[in-house]
Order: C-alpha cells, then structure tokens, then sequence
C-alpha cells in the first residue's frame, strides 16, 4: 500500500519532469516540422540563450577574456545589472538575430541537401556556438535570478499546499517542486501562444504552408526566407524558456547543451513533425523513467520480484522504452505515416 | 597542413632544450564540462610559482616555469599533453582528472617522472612499495570516506549504530570509490547504508531524492562532480533535507557547488584536505607579487576560494618537494628522478607551513617510501550563505586505518601481481 | 596530364578487376604502404606515436566501421562509442582470462564479439529508417555503457572500476602495456588498418557491397530486385560493429592502456566518428581515412599554432579550437556536401585534365 502511495508520487514527479523534456523537444520539433533539419544544436542554443541572459542582467562585458588577453586591459563587468524582464527581451533579440545568421551564413547553401548533411550543419554549428559562447561568457557557473517585478521570482523547494493536501489524504505528503509546477504553466502558455500564433496570425499560417508542402508554399508567394528566419527565432525562443528552467535548478554551465539527449528519445516516442506527439511523449518518458527507476531501485519490489535490483537506469531506459515502441509503429506516436514509393 | 604541423613541431623541438628552470606543466581544464572547478585550480597552481619567482627568484635560485596545456578533462587530450611536455625536463605530474591518472600511472612509471594526484586518482598509490612514481598524499578517497564517518561518530558521541546513512554518487569508478570503505565501516559501527548511483552528467536527480525523502535517512554523504553537485544541493533544499546532515566529498565542496543554490544552500557540509579562505599571510603576497603586477593567470578574482587554494596548495607542495630534493642531491637543477625523492622525503609541519605563510592550512603529514599518501588527516568545511564563505569547522583529525589499509594492500597488490611489480622498498 | 590512365590496357580479367586498376594509383598506393611500413617506424617517437599516428590509425578502423554501415548500407547510426566499449571490454576479459593466446587474436576475437551484438542492436533497423533509426542506436550507446559500469564481472571486480591493459607481446616485443615501444605499438595498429582497409575495399566492391549500396539508394527498390534487406543489413552491422570492435579493442589494448567506459566511450566518442565520415566522405574508405585525419590532427595543429606560435591563454585556444572546427565543418558541408573524398576526386580531375579546362 505504502509503495502505492510513493508510486503516486513519483507518476506526478515524472510528469512534471516530462514537461520539461517537452519543453526541449519543441524545439527540435519546430525546425523540423518547417525545414526537414533535426538540429542538434537545439541545447547548446539553450545554454547560449541562458549566458547571454545572465551576462546581459550582470552587466558582463562579452568576450572579456579575449580582450583583456589582446590588449592587456583588466575588463569583466560593465557595473550595471537590468530587471530581467529588459534583459529577457534583448536575449529574445540576440536569439532572432542568431536565427538570421544561421540561416543567411549556413542554411541558405544548404537548400535541397540531404538530410544527413543538414543535421552535420547544425552539429558544426553546435561546436561554433559551444566555443562562443564561451568565449563570449566565460565557461564559469552562472546563478540565475529571473524576477519579475522586482519580487516575485523564479519559486523553488517544496510546493506546501500539496504536501498538506496529500498528507491529509494519504498521511504521507507528496512533494512536487514550485519551480516544476512554474515550469509546466510556462510550457501550457508556451504551446498556447504558439498554437495562436500559428492559427491566427498570417505569419503563423505561412509557417504552417511551409511546413506542409514548400514548393505549394513558395507558388502562393510564401517567402521561405522569412519563414526560416521566423522558424530558427522560435527554436531559439523556447531554447531561452528551456534554458531559464533548466539552469535554474543547476546554474546556468555547459552541461545544459546536453538536456538535447533528454529530448531525443521523447522525439523518437512522439514523431519528429508533431508538436502534441512532443508533449505527450514527453509525459510518457517522464513518468516511464521514473517509475521504472522507483520499481527496479525498491527493495521491496524488484528486490522481492526478481531477487536484485538496479539503479541509475534513467540515461537509458528512455531510448529503450522508444525504440521498443517504435519496432511496432515507425514513425512514431503522432508522426506522419511513412509512405514510400518506388 | 602537414607541412604546417611539422614546422611547427620542429620548431619547438629547437628551442625547448637547455632551458635552465624547473619545469611545472599543468594539465588544466578551462573549457568544457568541468571549466568551473578547473580554472580557479589552474589559476591557484600558476599564481603560487609565479610568487616564488617574483619574490624569492624561483626555487633555490632556479626559476620555476609553469607548462600549461588544456585538456577540457578529456583523457586522449590528456596524453597528449602528457608527451608534448614531458619532453621539457616536466618534475611532475598533476593528471586532474581519475582517467588520465590511470592513463598516466604506468606511463609516468616508465618515463620515471612523478606523479601527485592529491585527493583524486588511484587510492591504492598511497602504497609506495607498488606505486614508485605515484604520490596521493595528503589524502584520498578512502580516508574521505571515514573521515566523513569519524566526524559523525564524534557528533553522535561515538555511537551511531542503527543510523541510516545514504551514499549518493557519481554512477562512475570515481563515485563508487567510498563504496568498500563505507561498507566496511558500516560493519564496524552498525549503521545502515543505503546506495544511490546517479547518472552522468546528473541533471534530473528527482528519483532519489524522493527516495531520501521516504527513507528519511539521517544523514547523506556525496560523490559528486560536475553539474552533479548543482543539482544536488538544490534537491536536498527542495525537499528541506537538513543541510548540517549533508556532507560531500572535497569535489563536492567548492563555492560553484553552493552558490546556485543561494541562501538554501547555507550549513552544507564538505570534507577538505586543506584551509579555507584568504586569512593567510601568503595572499598577501600573491597579491603584491602576482596581482598587482598584472601576472596573475586568471582574472584575480578566485583568490581565497576553495579550488584556488587547493591548486595552491598543490603548488606549494610541488615546491617544497623540490627543496627537499635540492636538500637531498645538493643539486639546484633537479631531475624528475630526484623530485621523486625529493617528494618521497616531503615533511609538512606547523612549523613549515607557518614559515610559508600559511598557518594550519593543512594536516601535517609525513611521506615514506612504503607510505605515498601521508598521513590521512581529514577536516570538514561548513558553508555559510549569508557570507558566502566555508570555514573549517573540525580539526585535520585521524581517519581509520584499520579499514581502509587492508583495502589498499588488497587493491595495490592485485595491480603489483598483473604488472610484475616487486616491491621498491626493499 | 599529370593523372592519367592512357597506356593502361588490361589484357586479362585478374588485371581489370584489380583494386586499383589505374598504374599511377597503384603506384601511389604501393609507395604510401611502403612509407608507412618500412620507412614511420623508424622515425615515429613517443609524441609522434601516441598524439597523431595511432589515434589516427585506431579511428581510421572505427571509420571504416561505420562508413559501411552508414556510407554504403544508409543506416545512421549514433551507437558507436558503445560498440567500441564491447570491443574494450570483450579485449579486456579475453586477455585476463587467457593470457597465453596471442593478442592479436583476442582482438580479432573481440572484433568477432561486437559484431555479434551489433547484429543484435542492428534488428530494430529492419523497421526502424532514418532518423529515428538513429536516436534508436543511441539506447544501445547508454545500455551498453551503464552495463560495462554496472556489472563490476566486466572489469574483473577492481575496486577502482577502470580495466588496465596487461603487458601483452606480439613476436617478443611488447605491444600493450607501459614499456611498448612506439614502433611497436604504430606497427600493431598499422596491421590491422591495413587488414581493415583491405578487407573492406574488397567487400564493398563485391555482390555485397553492391547490395548495400542498392539498400542505401532505396530499399524498397532494391527488395523489388532480389536483394534481401534482411541479409543486406544485418551484414552491414555485422561488418561494420566487427571494425569498429576491433577499434575499440586497439583503443583500449595498445593506445591508452586504461579505460572507464563512461569517460572514453561516451556519446561523444559516437558522434566523433560520424563527424570523421561525414566530413570524410560517405561511402568511401579514402574518406574514413581523410576525415580521421582532419579530425585528429587539426585540433592538434590549432594548439600548436595557438599555444606554442602565438602565445594566446591555452583556453582561449582551447575555445577557438571549437568556433574554428564548427566553422570549418558547416564551410566544408556548403563547399563540398560530398566530403574530402569528393574533393580528391575532383582534384584527379583536374590534375587529368590540365592544363585543358574540359
């Protein structure tokens, strides 16, 4: 009964973690969905959101190091610091003019290419961006603060009003994170505005012609340009709202470029082109992981099932979980239907 | 581009030899996963031997030369680093990472160039009698390990049986480390051990600390790296863990480990091998000599914290074993043949390392040829939010050798019978 | 004018079907084997060795691996690192648990192991294609590596968890262990890139190779006409695992001499040598070749420069190093999508033509 109780627990826990790898996977979801290009670069474009934002609130001065090694000067911080809200919007600047470079330095020579090199483009481009944005920053751990209005910030630690709830009901109190709970109210408004966008603006719904068919696009007088452009400022949009969350649980360091890994697998379970299928394989990952990770970690359940127990199954059980899935349905949970011809 | 690369490598090759000094190389890691905790190390390494020059004109009259190369914690990076410096006269080695320490262990060995992996690496090295070239003092995992236990048994006054603690860990050979020792001391004191392996890189860490949470043990020990301890420290507050009953090994313990968490993070517990902060006189020396010359290799500004000063320290050992094999060979220009005696000589006491500048900033410790990692003293640090510094709040106190030597015969022994080693000690 | 095969007649079949039907690429080829079998050995030191040549050599095998696989066969895969790990740790138990055979042949034998878990990985591709056939790689990239980690029989229940590589001799020299030579240790390697490159060549020129290269093209196509997409694949990760095992073997065995298998043969490790074939060439053996080299040497090259000739901080080199090789990649892609094999090619061409434009 007791381990019915916790099983309760980690389910919420592995959703709220599912959300977050959604959250990653939409990214790669949104590129893919409009250009056919899986791109790696996805995390590290969330770690490079999150510096360039904490250096933009703490007044760094960009490429400090380089400088100062060049000139001899002594340089590090420009002594101001911005609300976060100002300092959110010009990451949201830096992130579209990245999405202009990128498309104007690299992709716009690479229309019409394999796929396979495409995906090589935007892993050199992963190893460019990786090395900038360290020089750009240094590689040091960053501390996010993101508040708005002064007060109200970022919430982390245990939501109390749940844990009092299930106490209540169970005698054991669940714990589900305030910044999870945040996170996932974050990512409803996130697919909310962009299902908006993409249902009732005309920018939105030349995207969605783009991705539907290219060529029946350009013929009606889309301007794939743009929507490229349009495409890559998302992507880099909800890398910076992946990157917020993300590092504000770790600090903002490289290890954020490899939350890409957490979201392949949730890619694989929900197909490549479909936005539903990135959040609701997410949820699946998510809450699979955990409980298998509960289950064959407990003592008392695999403990007695089986006679041992294993831990640490988190890295891979996702990928196992997805290709097992994808034996019975290729292309995914909501991806398109593969149809080949000869 | 061949052609390029074997001018270069020719050029180098011309000008390297005959150079009188006493080569240092560092094999640093400022980028990559692990740049946060490499570049305050390097920076502590590099400022230390740039004093020595400035203030004393070197070691014994001969300027020290730091060779720094870069191996973002890679191991293939590693060896070549390794042979691209040990061509420069190299005294000895600072692998920094536990894989290019195994790397380097039977290659070292061969060359005959030392190595002094401090508080990381092999922990059966500390038996010199196997391990010629391979120096582990002042501390190592194992002695971590029940220093960590010893700490509680005197909170607890000498009895913790029947108390839960939980192991969480880095899921790799350095994590798993404390594993045997724990196990072994588990037995002696009759508390409960619980293992909880996560994952490299170890970003998503909700499935055990809810497990904690249930099992509510009474206290957490960390084998932690990278943005593992990040994370950690964060969970542990948000499930409002007791942070005074959370203790992490050294890697575990520095000011990137407990600032993201900000004020959550305040009573953290971590194991040190050396002092903390800059309330010693010898920073006020790398401040005039170093500093304010503008020869400082980092910015300037990681002075005092925990990883500077542990490269510090790790310098300042380098050079004191240097004297001592000057002492010992009336040789200012040494080999790395003599730095291997001179390092196996090494006597740290009170009264040397307030000569330094550096009063009680670590354990005194003695190195012998059986002996290679001193004498396993091991303190623990606290971490104060509100001023955002650690200070030491135990004394460098004995750690319990009736485990853990057993372990290190066994362990050197296994690894002397699949090289051939007889012993070196006679 | 300068690359030609005018005054080249095949007057037999042996002749025509040879590996280099041209004289003057036979000629280089034979000069090449030579340079590099009876002249490097006596010139390569400890630096040279251990640095560029044997790394160079051992991801040139794991090259080769996987351009058969994803070069001629068209299944991307991302689980490399994990089959160089079997090929580690089958190397590692073999040697231990029977010191008296020939390293050599443990580590053909371990290549022998990885091929066979590789056809078991490579199942899933009947179904699975594309991209979503290589994140499915990837689970055997984590399984594999948290079993090495986990189940401490692998390595022998150390306590440290690494596996080191006991002295092994080859002839009464050393090859693996602290007191090989670093003749000896190039030689080994060169054996087997030698063998590898031998034996590919030959197999991806013959019915085989034809059939994967039919399968990569279009598989339905290639089904229509009588190839079995079954034997075509499973043969191809069959292949391809048992070069890259041997890789992982020489990796472990003679280059490093000690491995943990999170930290050597991670993720990274697999995207590496995918970045060597695709930068590279897909489908062709030169191109392992040519990418391994780009890859080992320029980062080698950019710390010289950097460090050693310019004197910058080793770590702004360090980060160049990656703004410098991600532009150099992306700079390649859109010149030349085909890779470095495809721009040797089109160099013979014109070195065929010259001085005539056309």
């Amino acid at each position: 009964m007791d381990n019915l109780i916790f099983a309760g627990e980690v389910f919420l826990n592995g959703l709220m973690a599912g959300v977050l790898y959604a959250l990653v996977a939409l990214g790669f979801v949104l590129i893919y969905k409009a250009s056919g290009i899986f791109n790696y670069a996805q995390g590290v474009m969330a770690l490079f959101a999150a510096m360039t934002l904490v250096g933009i609130q703490k007044g760094q001065v960009p490429f400090a190091h380089l400088i100062n090694a060049i000139f001899g000067t002594d340089v590090h911080y420009f002594g101001w610091s911005i609300n976060s809200i100002v300092a959110i919007m010009f990451t949201v600047a830096v992130m579209i003019l990245l999405a202009y470079l990128v498309q104007k330095v690299v992709f716009k020579h690479l229309v019409g290419q394999e796929p396979i090199i495409l995906f090589m483009a935007t892993i050199g481009l992963a190893y460019f961006l990786e090395g900038f944005a360290d020089l750009m920053w240094n590689s040091e751990i960053k501390t996010l603060d993101v508040c708005v209005a002064g007060e109200l910030c970022l919430p982390q630690g245990i939501n109390l009003a749940i844990d009092e709830t299930t106490f209540g009901w169970f005698g054991y109190g669940y714990f589900i994170d305030n910044l999870d709970i945040t996170a996932t109210i974050v990512a409803v408004m996130l697919v909310a505005a962009l299902i908006m966008f993409s249902q009732y603006t005309k920018q939105g719904r030349a995207m969605r012609a783009v991705a539907d068919d290219h060529q029946a696009a350009l013929s009606v007088g889309v301007s794939l340009n743009f929507i490229w452009v349009l495409v890559w400022s998302v992507a880099g949009f909800v890398a910076l709202v992946a990157g917020i969350m993300w590092g504000a649980k770790s600090g903002v360091q490289f290890s954020l470029s490899l939350i890409a890994l957490k979201a392949l697998p949730v890619l694989m379970l929900g197909g490549f082109t479909s936005i539903p299928g990135a959040i609701v394989g997410g949820l699946i990952i998510g809450v699979g992981e955990k409980l298998f990770e509960f289950f064959m970690s407990s003592q008392s359940l695999a403990g007695e099932l089986f006679g041992f127990t294993i831990s640490a199954t988190e890295n891979w059980f996702a990928y196992v979980l997805a290709l097992i899935f994808l034996v019975f349905r290729p292309q995914g949970l909501f991806g398109e239907k593969i149809i080949e011809r000869v | 581009m061949k052609k390029l690369a074997t001018t270069s490598i020719a050029a180098l090759m011309a000008a390297s030899p005959a150079l009188a000094d006493l080569v240092f190389p560092s094999l640093s890691y400022r980028t990559g996963p692990y740049a946060a905790g490499g570049i305050p190390f390097a920076d502590g390494y590099a400022d230390y031997f740039t004093m020595l020059n400035e203030r004393d004109g070197g070691i014994g009259g001969v300027e020290a030369r730091v060779l720094e190369c870069e191996t973002g914690y890679n191991t293939e990076k590693g060896v070549e680093c390794y042979e691209s410096t040990k061509g420069e006269g190299s005294l000895v080695y600072q692998p920094l990472s536990t894989g290019i320490t195994y790397q380097l262990i039977p290659k070292a060995t061969a060359d005959g160039i030392p190595i002094h992996s401090m508080g990381y690496g092999r922990t059966s090295a500390k038996n010199g009698d196997v391990f010629s070239h391979v120096f582990n003092y002042p501390a190592n995992y194992w002695d971590g390990a029940s220093g960590a236990i010893n700490y509680l048994l005197e909170a607890n006054n000498g009895d913790i049986s029947g108390k839960k603690i939980a192991l969480v860990y880095h899921n790799s050979a350095y994590g798993k480390e404390p594993i045997r020792t724990l196990e072994g001391l588990a037995e002696k004191h009759g508390f409960e051990l619980s293992l909880l392996p996560v994952d490299h890189p170890g970003q998503e860490q909700k499935s055990q600390w809810l497990q904690i949470r249930r099992d509510r043990p009474d206290n957490v020990l960390m084998w932690g790296w990278g943005v593992m301890n990040q994370v950690a420290i964060q969970e542990a507050a948000n499930i409002r863990f007791p942070m005074e009953n959370f203790i992490g090994i050294w890697w575990s313990g520095s000011e990137n480990d407990v600032l993201p968490a900000g004020a959550a993070a305040n009573g953290y517990k971590a194991l040190t091998f050396h002092g903390v902060g800059s309330d010693f006189p010898v920073f006020a020396d790398i401040q005039t000599h170093v500093v304010d010359k503008g020869l400082a290799a980092g910015a300037g500004d990681q002075i005092g914290t925990v990883l500077y000063n542990r490269g510090m320290y790790a310098a300042m050992l380098a050079a004191e074993a240097a004297k001592k094999a000057q002492e010992i060979h009336g040789e200012a220009e040494i080999t790395p043949a003599m730095m291997r005696d001179g390092m196996e000589a090494l006597e740290i006491t009170e009264a040397k390392m307030t000569e330094l500048g550096l009063p009680g900033f670590g354990p005194e410790f003695t190195v012998s040829c059986g002996n290679h990692g001193g004498d396993a003293l091991v303190g623990v640090t606290q971490w104060d939010a509100s001023a955002g510094t650690w200070s030491l709040i135990s004394e460098f106190a004995p750690t319990d050798g009736e485990i853990i030597q057993p372990l290190i015969d066994e362990d050197s022994a296994a690894y002397a019978a699949e090289n051939n080693i007889e012993g070196n000690c006679g | 004018m300068f690359y030609r095969e005018a005054g080249d007649f095949s007057t037999t079949y042996e002749q025509d079907s040879q590996t280099f039907p041209i004289k003057f690429d036979r000629y280089r080829y034979y000069f090449v084997l030579f340079v590099a079998v009876l002249v490097l050995p006596f010139l390569v030191n400890d630096y040279w060795t251990n640095a560029i040549l044997v790394p160079f050599l051992i991801y040139a095998i794991a090259a080769i691996g996987l351009n058969i696989l994803t070069g001629y066969c068209g299944q991307v895969s991302l689980g490399t690192g994990g089959f160089m790990a079997v090929g580690a740790y089958g190397c590692y138990k073999l040697m231990t648990a029977f010191p008296e055979v020939s390293i050599v042949i443990h580590i053909f034998a371990a290549g022998g192991i990885t091929a066979i878990v590789g056809t078991l990985f490579g199942l899933p591709s009947l179904r699975i294609k594309g991209f979503y056939l290589a994140v499915a790689t990837l689970a055997a990239q984590f399984f594999l590596v948290w079993l090495f980690n986990r189940v401490s029989w692998f390595y022998n229940y150390s306590a440290s968890g690494q596996i080191t590589a006991p002295e092994r001799e080859v002839f009464g020299i050393a090859v693996t262990g602290p007191q090989t030579e670093p003749w000896a240790m190039y030689l080994i390697c060169l054996f087997f890139v030698i063998f590898s490159g031998i034996v590919a060549r030959n197999l991806t020129r013959g019915s085989i190779g034809r059939e994967w290269m039919a399968i990569r093209d279009m598989d339905i196509a290639a089904e229509i006409i009588g190839v079995n997409p079954l034997k075509a694949k499973l043969t191809a990760f069959a292949v391809s695992s048992f070069f890259v095992g041997l890789s992982g073997a020489l990796f472990f065995a003679v280059y490093l001499g000690a491995v943990e298998v999170g930290e050597v043969f991670g993720i990274t490790k697999s995207f590496i040598v995918l970045f060597m074939i695709i930068i590279g060439g897909l489908g062709s053996i030169f191109g392992s070749f040519a990418g391994a080299a780009f890859l080992v040497i320029l980062p080698v090259v950019l710390k010289l420069v950097g460090v050693d000739l310019l004197g910058f901080p080793t770590d702004i080199v360090a980060h160049f190093q990656l703004v410098i090789i991600g532009a150099l990649i992306v700079a390649f892609l859109i010149l030349e999508p085909h890779g470095l094999a495809q721009l040797w090619r089109v160099a013979k061409e014109k070195l065929r033509l010259w001085p005539f434009p056309h």
